[in-house]
């Protein structure tokens, strides 16, 4: 506890990390109250209101139906923090199985396991995520399960070098010299250590997945009917909003995901200068 | 043969195996997951298409589909090879023949964006690094963090709409303004040139953010190493220590970084390509999607990562050739 209460100290003096929580928490916010809010229905359509532009009424304007720009970027948060969060489980989970397996065995299991991911690496993820979402659908779950189960190498790399260093560590000699299985070791005491570490990592996991579904959703891989911010994009674009010059319909999600991203950005950056001591600012 | 250039030729060889292997494991996965859909895959790669009878007998044949799994991929592998990548049905053209001019479109729109990218990049990076934690390099940090946050498509969508709500001084979609006799070659060249503007911009800045903020890194960490300090205790000028002995260095991890980053580079051109319908690799890639066009997907992706392993070897190379500690082992 008084770990965490330093931690905070110098987390309070940290002022892009402050502006990364705040904007993270107001997300997570408007994302919960979504159905509460004194908001109109994201999905009802209204002939006579098509496009109109940014006003009291319709702080956001309105897009071709005539549904509301501010609901439906408040409701599309939703769908990003939900693909942020469960991919980003996915990625950490297998991150830090073949990373902690790599780095502890080492040898033929690390040489193996070290190939794979180089090759994942060098594959172009988006296109590969593209097709894999055109060939085998593109369901909110299976977007999900595709960024998680294609962004993990960089993830992993990070943890095999950590685990090649705690290994060494007189603790896991102790541990081994106590006959302490394999399996233990690394669970009860490699895990442990890794997982600090990397909670920066993680934060950029989940900015990159919800970038990346915006993005996949924009070219039209996912579900353009649910509402969010990647969709609507592509429905701006593709229904000509763009070249009508209906600025709003496109330029306010993309706004909101880019605040989210950064907001991601700056929390991990400033949540590493404080636990890797040597990031710190003097 | 000297021992120290026997050591640069086995560094060069196991970095030729390494790509040449990776070559393979593309191949063969690129076979596979177009193999793992249920169904026979003549049936999956030319779904809707309409083929005759005769066509499809064809197609059976020549990827040897009555044949043995195995068996196929061996088939698959040698048409591979001699560059037999199926045909395109949406096009009704071999795939080699549909890709061939999307791959000099993508470079036409790729390569002087990676350029441009990567010097105004390293050229702001070395100013913040330089000037650590004063307001220049603020500036240029936040700038790179913001481009690097912002999605290359909305960022095409804003600058088309600058465009479009300014009166349409530049054309915002495909390489050449549609319907044009070309009185000469000048001119369709200036025609290209002007719809080259913006996505060249979008694609420059996606990139320019990333160089930056790994030059800056990169500088910061050379500059606090002894070398540095003991040149400045001798009283080495700044712009020397900054030109001569920090940014030799400072630039190797760059280096490697601009191959790894390729992917990046492919996922923005991808989404570039496709606002602004520049018809390159990226850009067939969702029109092939849209018709189902599974022969060009196929084929596209093989180009695309292909050619990341390629630079990632050349990559290699400029590396061996700018560090010295590589070339005498």
């Amino acid at each position: 506890m008084d770990k965490i209460k330093v931690y905070w100290k110098i987390f309070k003096k940290n002022k892009l990390g402050i502006f990364g929580l705040g904007v993270l928490l107001f997300f997570i916010f408007i994302a919960l109250l979504a159905p509460v809010l004194p908001i109109s229905n994201p999905t009802l359509t209204n002939p006579q209101e098509s496009y109109l532009p940014p006003s009291y009424n319709h702080l956001f304007g309105t897009n071709g139906l005539g549904q509301d720009v501010l609901s439906q970027c408040i409701w599309g948060t939703q769908i990003s923090l939900i693909v942020g969060f469960f991919a980003a489980a996915i990625i950490i989970i297998i991150g830090l199985i073949i990373g902690m397996i790599s780095g502890y065995y080492g040898g033929f299991i690390d040489e193996i396991f070290m190939r794979i991911t180089d090759f994942f690496l060098v594959l172009p993820s988006l296109a590969l995520m593209i097709i894999v979402g055109a060939l085998f659908g593109s369901s909110l779950l299976n977007v999900i399960l595709i960024i998680g189960l294609l962004s993990w190498p960089s993830t992993a790399r990070i943890v095999r070098s950590m685990t090649l260093s705690l290994r060494e560590f007189p603790f896991v000699e102790a541990v081994k010299a106590a006959n302490g299985s394999n399996i233990y070791i690394i669970f009860k005491h490699i895990m442990p250590n890794v997982i600090p570490v990397i909670i920066a990592t993680a934060i950029l996991n989940i900015s990159g997945a919800i970038f990346t579904q915006a993005s996949l959703v924009f070219l039209g891989v996912g579900d353009v009917t649910d509402i969010s911010w990647g969709a609507m994009i592509h429905n701006a674009f593709d229904s000509g909003d763009i070249i009508g010059g209906y600025w709003w319909t496109s330029f306010f999600p993309g706004l909101f995901l880019v605040l989210l991203i950064l907001g991601f950005i700056f929390l991990s950056r400033s949540l590493e200068e404080i636990l890797n001591p040597r990031m710190r600012r003097v | 043969m000297k021992p120290k250039e026997f050591h640069i030729y086995i560094y060069i060889g196991k970095k030729a195996l390494y790509a040449i292997i990776t070559v393979f494991a593309i191949i063969s996965f690129n076979f596979l997951l177009f193999r793992i859909l249920p169904g026979n895959p003549i049936e999956v790669l030319y779904r809707g298409a309409q083929l005759s009878p005769s066509a499809i007998d064809a197609l059976y044949k020549q990827f040897g589909l009555n044949q043995p799994l195995w068996i196929q991929y061996f088939i698959y592998i040698k048409n591979t090879i001699i560059g037999n990548l199926g045909i395109s049905y949406a096009y009704q053209l071999p795939v080699i023949d549909v890709l061939f001019p999307a791959i000099i479109n993508s470079l036409i729109l790729g390569i002087p964006a990676t350029i441009l990218g990567i010097y105004i990049g390293i050229w702001t990076g070395k100013i913040a690094g330089w000037k650590r934690n004063t307001m220049t390099d603020n500036l240029f940090t936040n700038i790179s963090m913001i481009l690097w946050a912002i999605p290359g498509y909305w960022l095409a969508t804003l600058l088309i709409l600058l465009i479009v709500l300014t009166g349409g001084v530049l054309p915002v979609s495909g390489m050449y303004t549609p319907g044009i006799n070309y009185q000469s070659f000048f001119y369709r060249l200036i025609d290209l040139l002007k719809h080259l503007v913006l996505p060249l911009i979008v694609l420059t800045l996606l990139n320019y953010g990333q160089y930056t903020i790994l030059m800056r890194n990169s500088l910061i960490d050379v500059t606090n190493e002894d070398y540095i300090i003991s040149a400045k205790a001798k009283g080495v000028p700044d712009y020397l220590i900054l030109n001569k002995h920090a940014m030799p260095n400072a630039r190797l991890p760059i280096v490697s970084m601009i191959a790894i980053n390729l992917g990046y580079l492919v996922g923005g051109l991808i989404l570039t390509e496709t606002v602004f319908s520049w018809p390159g690799v990226g850009w067939l890639i969702y029109s092939s999607i849209l018709s189902r066009d599974y022969p060009v997907l196929q084929g596209a992706f093989l180009i695309l990562a292909i050619s990341i392993v390629i630079s990632n070897f050349i990559a290699d190379m400029i590396y061996l050739y700018l560090d010295p500690r590589i070339r005498y082992g």
